[in-house]
């Protein structure tokens, strides 16, 4: 049998590889296996763990679309690319890769849910999300309570502050 | 300002003025922002990179806490220049790395630094003398609140501020902390601080930050979590863990003093000696020694001898400093006959 890799030696060394429930077979010689086993040595970094990582949070069904074939539609990345760098390639990205980030990032850090400082533009953005879910609690309340006045009232603010928020969303 | 200015200025991270700087050298804050839209520096084509840069080093121009800062390209910088700026902690060794449209932005206070297309189009510090992650917070959120009304940064409701790595992903924020802990290296009971920490989920490195390994009995500690606590809760985070650390350390060298006062005496006054002495010395034992020289300042065994000058030698005695003050390239055996002299002007007046 000859190597698998340079097809000129004599197989000597047989490695069995387990990639996704997927058993693969390689008939190397001794310095084309060496020098496999020197790049695995040299490459294993930060980017292997998360991508590591990354592999352990794949969504468990089967999902029509693979993997390889996502592609961030602004900057070209793709999650293959991802996987081998471990960093993404622009702030797009981690909507066009959201399916594998969300399970990464809750696996990283615990949790899904930024909780911090917003640039002053998203603030505004937030606090009328915000401002909406109070005044839908409010509207609970009120009906709750049988303050219909006091309901229809807060209905109507509601509507408008989501007619505005439709207008500004673009198109 | 000129990179030849900054060798007669006291870094801020070695004044030795903050709360607690016995044991807390100093606190920094750092933020990882990216422009949105915008490919990431390691996926960026220079075309873009140079339009990154242009467009972070246009907006840092108009914020006003940043009106006498200088903009340093890499590009320009040689590698003594280069290696001056890490070992002053106002750049990564990282940032070092392909200079191509990379910059750094450095105040006149070197406070503030801002490294341009780092891992991040954005990776801006602040740095505090002492025990005062607050303090760095304060500084650099205002900053960061005047670069956001110049730039739009990559930023999702969910997930906060969007970085290359995932790892930085939320806040972008990174506390660190850098302590001098000898009493509980010599007790032995090192090993078992660091693994409380790291079961935490915090990390330890060395005085030059990832990947360095402790020398003189110096750790950095930070936080690893980014994403799901705000930046106060990591700062609150950091100094509650800070503060048992300092504890444990207080404990330690009591612990010594009353057991073996005379070994402690022995050892800080043997070091003291050859520092005085030496005529060649390598930079690994010119940090051992001086973070003995440091203990016996802390306890008062050394009369006449300011920390801060000895903090001063901390840096004035690494390579590109010794280089920079020289003028000139100085070969490694060169370079210890050069931190010797310094050490000895500096230490027997």
């Amino acid at each position: 049998m000859l190597c698998d890799i340079c097809h000129k030696n004599p197989a000597t060394v047989h490695l069995t590889e387990i990639i996704d429930n997927q058993m693969t077979e390689l008939h190397l010689c001794e310095p084309c296996a060496q020098e496999k086993s020197a790049q695995r040595e040299q490459q294993f970094g930060l980017s292997d763990l998360l991508a590591g990582m990354a592999e352990f949070s794949k969504p468990q069904q089967k999902e029509a679309e693979p993997a390889v074939a996502l592609k961030c539609p602004n900057c070209g990345m793709t999650y293959e690319n991802f996987r081998k760098i471990g960093r993404l390639g622009c702030g797009e990205c981690y909507n066009s890769l959201r399916r594998y980030l969300a399970p990464l990032l809750k696996r990283i850090h615990g949790s899904n849910q930024h909780l911090g400082k917003s640039p002053s533009r998203a603030t505004r953005i937030i606090k009328k999300k915000m401002d909406l879910q109070e005044l839908r609690n409010r509207l609970k309340t009120a009906i709750e309570t049988e303050a219909f006045e006091e309901a229809a009232k807060i209905r109507d603010k509601i509507r408008e502050l989501e007619r505005k928020a439709n207008e500004s969303r673009p198109s | 300002m000129n990179l030849n200015d900054l060798l007669n200025h006291q870094s801020e991270w070695l004044k030795d003025t903050g709360p607690n700087s016995n044991i807390v050298i100093s606190s920094r804050i750092r933020l990882a922002r990216n422009l949105e839209k915008a490919p990431f520096p390691h996926w960026a084509d220079k075309k873009q990179s140079q339009q990154s840069a242009e467009a972070i080093i246009k907006a840092a121009s108009k914020v006003d806490y940043l009106k006498t800062a200088t903009v340093f390209n890499l590009a320009e910088l040689d590698s003594i220049d280069k290696q001056f700026l890490v070992e002053r902690h106002l750049m990564s060794y990282e940032h070092t790395q392909k200079p191509d449209h990379k910059a750094v932005i450095i105040d006149d206070n070197e406070i503030l630094s801002i490294m341009v297309n780092e891992e991040d189009h954005i990776r801006m510090q602040v740095m505090q003398s002492g025990f005062n992650l607050f303090e760095a917070w304060n500084i650099i959120n205002e900053i960061d609140d005047a670069l956001a009304k110049e730039l739009s940064f990559a930023f999702s409701l969910d997930w906060g501020y969007l970085t290359a790595c995932p790892t930085n992903t939320g806040t972008g924020m990174r506390g660190s902390v850098m302590l001098h802990l000898p009493a509980l290296v010599m007790t032995r009971a090192i090993d078992r601080v660091l693994a409380a920490i790291a079961k935490l989920s915090f990390t330890t490195r060395g005085l030059y930050g990832e990947g360095t390994q402790a020398m003189g009995n110096f750790f950095q500690i930070s936080n690893q979590v980014s994403l799901g606590l705000s930046e106060d809760e990591i700062v609150s985070n950091i100094n509650s863990l800070i503060r048992q650390v300092i504890d444990q350390e207080n404990q330690a060298r009591e612990a010594m003093l009353s057991k073996n006062r005379p070994l402690l005496e022995d050892r800080v006054n043997r070091s003291l000696g050859i520092l005085k002495s030496a005529h060649i010395i390598s930079s690994q034992e010119t940090i051992e020694l001086l973070s003995m020289v440091r203990l016996g300042c802390d306890l008062g065994m050394l009369e006449g001898i300011q920390r801060s000058r000895i903090n001063e030698l901390f840096i004035l005695t690494q390579p590109a400093h010794l280089q920079k003050a020289e003028n000139k390239k100085l070969t490694s055996p060169e370079r210890d006959v050069k931190r010797a002299e310094i050490i000895r002007n500096k230490l027997n007046i």
